[in-house]
């Protein structure tokens, strides 16, 4: 991920930022500018809680570039308790042990860095949700 | 009146038993874990570091002091592990916290003392008025070199507290610190593991500093030992603080609660404070805590606390030091640890 682009998804990638229409009170993540449903302009902004159920996930064993050394990972959509679903990683957990339906939490980490003397991107992954 | 009114702790999931570590260097574990009374340490996850761990703490203390991140005016991270040489670590926390931009940060390093350090700053800034709350953390991933004895012990983990005026559930009663320049350990730029020179370990470091703290702060505020009820000293392993409270005229019962090496590790910037949020979990209203770090290089900080009635309700909200140390842990093997902390070399 390039450098500007990592800086500008900062509010949802660091602290899930979203936004709620003042209209029909859809919550979009990330924010948006328009609605989806109804069109409208005008948001509030929440940050999501963080919990949520796993409605379906993959493990990656073949790797993308820069993430070979963590494989076999899993990556899974979240429905979170605002109802929006939520794409991301699941660390923390033996991926053959995750089950649809499971409860999850997000947790701040490192994400990838632009090699060992390039920036460290930070972002919300998923992990198991064990009270902690 | 000025002192704590939130805290809370990140400590890593994954561990490493001395018997795993001793067996790859054919050193004799047994002798190890009674020379050091200390069994296993933190690992952290390939994705956890200072400013991850830093993140995870700070959330559980917002959650315990209910507070808006915005009253926040500043947040300190002591760390000697921060990600980077140059970028700071306190803005990419308060970025996560949402305090930004209206915040002063700092990223502070003084070796296993950095953590107290900021609590020291923060403490004295609320209390002087310029802001109404502030946030200091000790977070730390620190790495001994393959098969050297601080391999057994550097670990992983952060403990974060949230200082005001009002709502608190520990009073500061008092402060003393204790500073020389003394040569027992360092890391220079660029280095990867740390050099320590083994004569000035122990005595003219570790002792002569809690030692010099701990009487400063003794005779400062009139107290004796059996006052307190409870102690935490910094733990490079399990066996300095033990030694250095019986010294001192303190006991187990007084320590017990915040001796966390035996099944961490040292945790540097974050041992002591780690320890001191340990006690905050199980401490009765109205008494006395004497917490005092220690740093290399060399300097204790000493404070005098005093819990309140308000700990009670708020210390249920966020998860517990010893919950975290106890479940859900996860064993790794050597080659699995040498590959987790970066000790393998590959390619570029
Ligand atoms: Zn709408």
């Amino acid at each position: 991920m390039n450098i500007p682009r990592h800086w500008r998804e900062t509010p949802e990638r660091y602290r899930l930022e979203a936004a709620k229409c003042r209209k029909c009170g859809k919550i979009a993540f990330p924010a948006r500018l328009i609605c989806p449903d109804c069109g409208h302009k005008e948001f509030e902004k929440i940050n999501l809680s963080g919990k949520g159920k796993l409605l379906t996930y993959t493990i990656i064993r073949t790797a993308p570039e820069g993430f070979e050394d963590i494989a076999p990972y899993a990556v899974g959509i979240v429905e979170m308790e605002e109802g929006v679903s939520v794409m991301g990683q699941v660390t923390d957990c033996d991926p053959e042990e995750l089950k649809t339906g499971d409860t999850l939490v997000t947790k701040f980490r490192r994400m990838s860095e632009e090699g060992k003397t390039g920036l460290i991107m930070y972002s919300y992954k998923f992990v198991p949700d064990i009270g902690v | 009146m000025v002192g704590i009114i939130g805290y809370g702790t990140q400590i890593p999931r994954y561990r490493i038993k001395v018997e795993e570590i001793a067996k790859v260097w054919g050193a004799d574990a047994e002798t190890l874990k009674r020379g050091l009374n200390l069994n296993e340490k933190s690992v952290p996850a390939p994705d956890e570091d200072c400013a991850t761990l830093s993140v995870g703490a700070a959330r559980n203390a917002l959650v315990r002091a209910g507070i808006d991140p915005a009253l926040i005016g500043a947040v300190y991270v002591g760390s000697e592990s921060h990600p980077y040489a140059v970028k700071p670590t306190g803005t990419i926390v308060s970025e996560a916290l949402g305090i930004c931009p209206h915040v002063h940060t700092a990223d502070l390093e003084f070796a296993c003392k950095a953590g107290t350090e900021g609590m020291f700053i923060a403490l004295y800034l609320v209390k002087s008025g310029v802001m109404t709350c502030a946030l200091a953390i000790g977070a730390d991933t620190s790495q001994g070199a393959p098969g050297d004895a601080l391999e057994y012990s550097a670990s992983a983990g952060a403990a974060a507290f949230i200082m005001g005026r009002e709502n608190i559930i520990a009073e500061l009663l008092d402060t003393h610190c204790y500073m020389t320049d003394t040569p027992d350990f360092w890391r220079r730029e660029n280095a990867h593991y740390p050099e320590h020179s083994g004569r000035f370990t122990g005595e003219p470091a570790y002792k002569k500093h809690v030692f010099g703290a701990v009487n400063a702060i003794l005779d400062k505020t009139g107290m004796k030992p059996e006052d307190f009820d409870y102690l935490i000293f910094h733990q490079p392993n399990g066996k300095f603080p033990v030694q250095a409270a019986r010294q001192l005229g303190f006991t187990e019962a007084q320590y017990h609660y915040g001796l966390l090496t035996p099944v961490l590790g040292n945790t540097y910037s974050a041992s002591s404070p780690l320890g001191f949020a340990a006690t905050l979990d199980e401490a009765d209203p109205d008494q006395l805590i004497l917490l005092v770090s220690y740093g290399s290089g060399a300097g204790s900080d000493a404070f005098v606390f005093r819990t309140t009635e308000r700990l009670l309700k708020n210390r249920d909200l966020a998860p517990k030091v010893r919950k975290q140390l106890d479940e859900h842990r996860k064993y790794l093997e050597y080659g699995v640890y040498a590959k987790f902390r970066g000790k393998i070399l590959k390619p570029e």
